[in-house]
């Protein structure tokens, strides 16, 4: 069937004018992509119109890898190298990892974040992720026909620094470009919300397949603010699988099982699960390898009663997180379910006792993060949308500190902290003649450092010999709107600066990208270096399209001279640009970046002065340096 | 306008205790609309720098205006006015004494697991927190006296201090 595209109004139809931008939901079970078309959020099929991609990567010995479907008919199989839930080990050491004994692959453990051995090799958990996110990739390049700008990618809202970071390598592994790492429960909550032009105090339950997030919201004409958010980033319906697999070993008294049969027993337990949202009984039935027979019936019941606990497990951060946001359950005026896992009649039953109201179901739950996230692409991409504009104000999840003297931690930024946000604190040398300082970073709650999460360790050197207590260490940690955070140190008596930025140890260092990404194109049909060259013209086009679009609403901010300085460097990036030398373009790429500094400076400015001027009260000061209004 | 205006300029709100929390709310929201770094997502380097800078700037000073202890420091800060909160912990003996009756209050109840009787003590605290902020605002902006309103706000630290312990209690009964 033929498809007309209809511009609406006051928005383009012309492709050139939209770009390409896509939302990516990388789940535990299930991965999807969606983009904006024609001003509504679609999800992309793959060839046989399936919208979920299993997150399963299968690696075979010749280092080729199999994801999604084929890889998840094959895992018990080959259990080994079909690595399923990948998302549970980001960011994670093996003493994170829960039921860990059940798993059937070879754990390496690495600094900061477990490996896993497969017959292609050890793969970090970033690798296996960027493998479902290249497919999603591939997929919607080729649904769309075209470069992507720019992708948003989505995280659960409890995921930590390390988590954070992980996935944002990953997509850098997979080379998409990250507009945005955005929440989960908060692309839910702007699907939703945009769909239903809703205004007031919104819960979002989101329980996908490894995490579980509650945030409260509060929605008013165009704004989207998280007033506190909360979790536990290792509980989903991947725990209640595995409450039906303890039980079924119970009832059939089975003795420890092999890797594969371990696997197919947790595939009937899944179905099972599914099964009961439906129908009051689920029989499963398994042949082992060892020649036994299982043959168990499931009823409603007995499933919500051994599943209880970890229900209560989801109520004890929805409390946590209404008492952060300063509300009692009856001020909420939706909850918005979200999450494969929200199917199970139980859970809804928990939710709607807790809130004292029927939770909103009427969103697809596997779908509406990717959708939600495919309109914060768009947005952040520039495609003028046909609603009205919105704005998004997140928060962090999780305190900020730094170790103090006897083990303790002194936050620096306490959770739910609207961000980006910046906070620095001061710090001094207790011995005389100390010529360096550690630094120990930290994320959580809890008093006892040994109690947080290790995010980051460094020495500031330099210091120039005084007497204890005169140095002054200014310590400053920053987090951006991706909820990352960079720290610096400086030492600031004696004009002799010594400053550092830390990425978080767990992180990837660029030369470890790098190998990854070597290593991934031998494998793959396309040339690396092409690939490098045609991603550093994408980046090009794209800022002479935005300092173009500057100019041509703000060269009354410029003189003459700046608009031909900025003119030409415009000319030397589109002729350096044609060409083909990749480090020719970065540089005439920075060029242009350092002769626009003043520009954006100005460009801000004034757009704040309009904000304020707008306003018909009395008692705005006009601005003290003297530039006009 | 520049890092360097204060945050009531930056709202385009005159220097004052007194405050509309709502107009607060929407000049907040009118600035972060302009800075935030989602407008400046398919921006260049430098403007998505310096977005981050504001927004992260918008927030410090809406924070620090929108909480009233936060908002009194900053005035007395504006004006000269050090609270001395590190070094001079010298407060009158009375007030002390208060200190230690309510304290033991607090104990005896999260102890007890008195969930009624936190609660009732929260809200004796808010009522009079509320009064000594009324006595503030005089203060501060009528009879422009800092030097015992920088007395007032050290107290209300106290006083803010021992909320927060006693909702502390609150949470940890519930769990």
């Amino acid at each position: 069937m033929a498809l007309f595209q209809i511009a609406e109004p006051g928005e383009s139809a012309a492709p050139h004018e939209h770009k390409l931008a896509i939302g990516i939901d990388l789940g535990t079970t299930n991965s999807l992509v969606a983009t904006v078309r024609s001003g509504i959020a679609v999800c992309l099929n793959d060839d046989q119109g399936r919208p979920l991609l299993p997150s399963v990567v299968r690696y075979h010995a010749d280092g080729t890898t199999e994801v999604g479907y084929d890889a998840q008919k094959n895992q018990a199989v080959d259990p080994k190298n079909t690595i399923v839930s990948v998302k549970r080990f980001m960011g994670r050491g093996t003493k994170d990892i829960a039921h860990i004994e059940s798993m059937p692959y070879d754990f390496v453990e690495a600094p900061g974040m477990v490996k896993l051995k497969t017959h292609a090799g050890i793969k970090s958990p970033v690798e296996t992720s960027a493998e479902i996110l290249k497919a999603l990739k591939a997929r919607a390049e080729a649904a769309l026909g075209g470069d992507l700008v720019g992708a948003v990618i989505t995280v659960p809202a409890y995921f930590d620094d390390a988590q954070r970071q992980a996935t944002k390598d990953a997509a850098r592994l997979a080379g998409l470009n990250v507009l945005r790492l955005l929440n989960e429960p908060t692309a839910a909550a702007i699907a939703y919300g945009l769909d239903n032009a809703a205004e007031g105090v919104y819960a979002v339950y989101d329980l996908g397949g490894g995490t579980f997030d509650i945030s409260i919201l509060k929605l008013t004409k165009g704004v989207f603010e998280v007033m506190a958010t909360g979790g536990d980033s290792a509980l989903g319906g991947d725990d209640f699988d595995h409450r039906i697999y303890c039980w079924v070993i119970e009832q059939a008294k089975l003795q420890p099982l092999s890797p594969e049969d371990s696997r197919r027993l947790m595939m009937r337990c899944r179905e099972a699960k599914e099964f009961l949202t439906h129908n009051p009984e689920a029989p499963i039935s398994l042949h082992l390898a060892t020649d036994e027979m299982v043959d168990v019936k499931l009823d409603v019941a007995t499933f919500a009663a051994i599943t209880q606990t970890l229900i209560s497990k989801t109520l004890q951060p929805v409390k946590k997180a209404l008492r952060d946001a300063g509300l009692r359950a009856d001020e909420v005026k939706g909850v918005v379910m979200v999450g494969g896992a929200t199917r199970m009649p139980q859970v809804q039953k928990a939710v709607g006792d807790f809130f004292r109201q029927e939770p909103l179901t009427n969103l697809d739950p596997d779908k509406v993060v990717a959708l939600g996230a495919a309109t914060q692409a768009n947005l952040l991409a520039g495609n003028k949308t046909g609603k009205d504009d919105w704005l998004l104000l997140d928060v962090i999840p999780l305190s900020l500190g730094l170790e103090t003297m006897g083990g303790l931690t002194e936050k620096v930024i306490p959770r739910n902290s609207t961000i980006p946000t910046a906070r620095a604190q001061e710090f001094t040398t207790f011995k005389d003649g100390q010529t360096a300082m550690a630094i120990h970073v930290v994320q959580g709650e809890r008093e006892m450092i040994a109690d947080c999460r290790s995010l980051a360790r460094f020495e500031l050197r330099g210091i120039p010999p005084m007497v204890a207590g005169a140095a002054r260490i200014r310590v400053t940690f920053q987090v951006d709107a991706d909820g990352l955070l960079s720290v610096t140190a400086r030492e600031q008596t004696t004009g002799v600066e010594s400053s550092i930025t830390v990425k978080p140890s767990y992180g990837l260092s660029d030369d470890e990208i790098a190998g990854m990404l070597k290593e991934s194109m031998e494998h793959a049909k396309d040339d690396a270096m092409a690939r490098a060259l045609k991603e550093a013209q994408v980046e090009a086009q794209r800022m002479i399209e935005a300092t173009e679009a500057a100019l041509a609403e703000d060269a009354h901010l410029l003189n003459e001279d700046e608009i031909a300085k900025i003119k030409s460097t415009i000319a030397k990036l589109a002729e350096t640009m044609a060409g083909d030398n990749r480090r020719l373009i970065n540089i005439a790429m920075d060029d242009l970046g350092y002769e626009t500094q003043t520009f954006a400076h100005r460009r801000m400015d004034q757009s704040i002065k309009k904000v304020l001027s707008g306003r018909k009260v009395d008692d705005i000061k006009v601005g003290e340096e003297g530039e006009q209004a | 306008m520049d890092f360097k205006a204060d945050h009531f300029t930056l709202f385009g709100l005159k220097q004052a205790f007194r405050l509309d929390l709502t107009d607060l709310d929407s000049r907040y929201r009118d600035i972060q609309a302009q800075v935030h770094p989602d407008r400046f997502a398919h921006a260049g380097e430098a403007e998505r720098r310096l977005s981050m800078q504001w927004a992260t700037h918008a927030n410090e000073a809406y924070q620090t205006l929108k909480k009233p202890l936060e908002r009194a420091k900053y005035l007395l800060h504006l004006t000269g006015h050090d609270i001395q909160a590190e070094s001079n912990t010298a407060m009158p003996a009375d007030f002390l004494m208060e200190q230690m009756e309510w304290r033991e209050a607090v104990m005896d109840a999260r102890n007890g697991g008195d969930h009624h009787e936190l609660e009732h003590l929260h809200n004796r605290l808010r009522a009079d927190i509320k009064g000594r902020y009324d006595e503030l605002s005089q203060l501060l902006d009528d009879a422009g006296d800092f030097p015992l309103a920088t007395d007032r706000v050290r107290r209300l630290m106290f006083l803010e201090k021992l909320l927060h312990e006693i909702d502390d209690a609150l949470a940890s009964l519930e769990e």
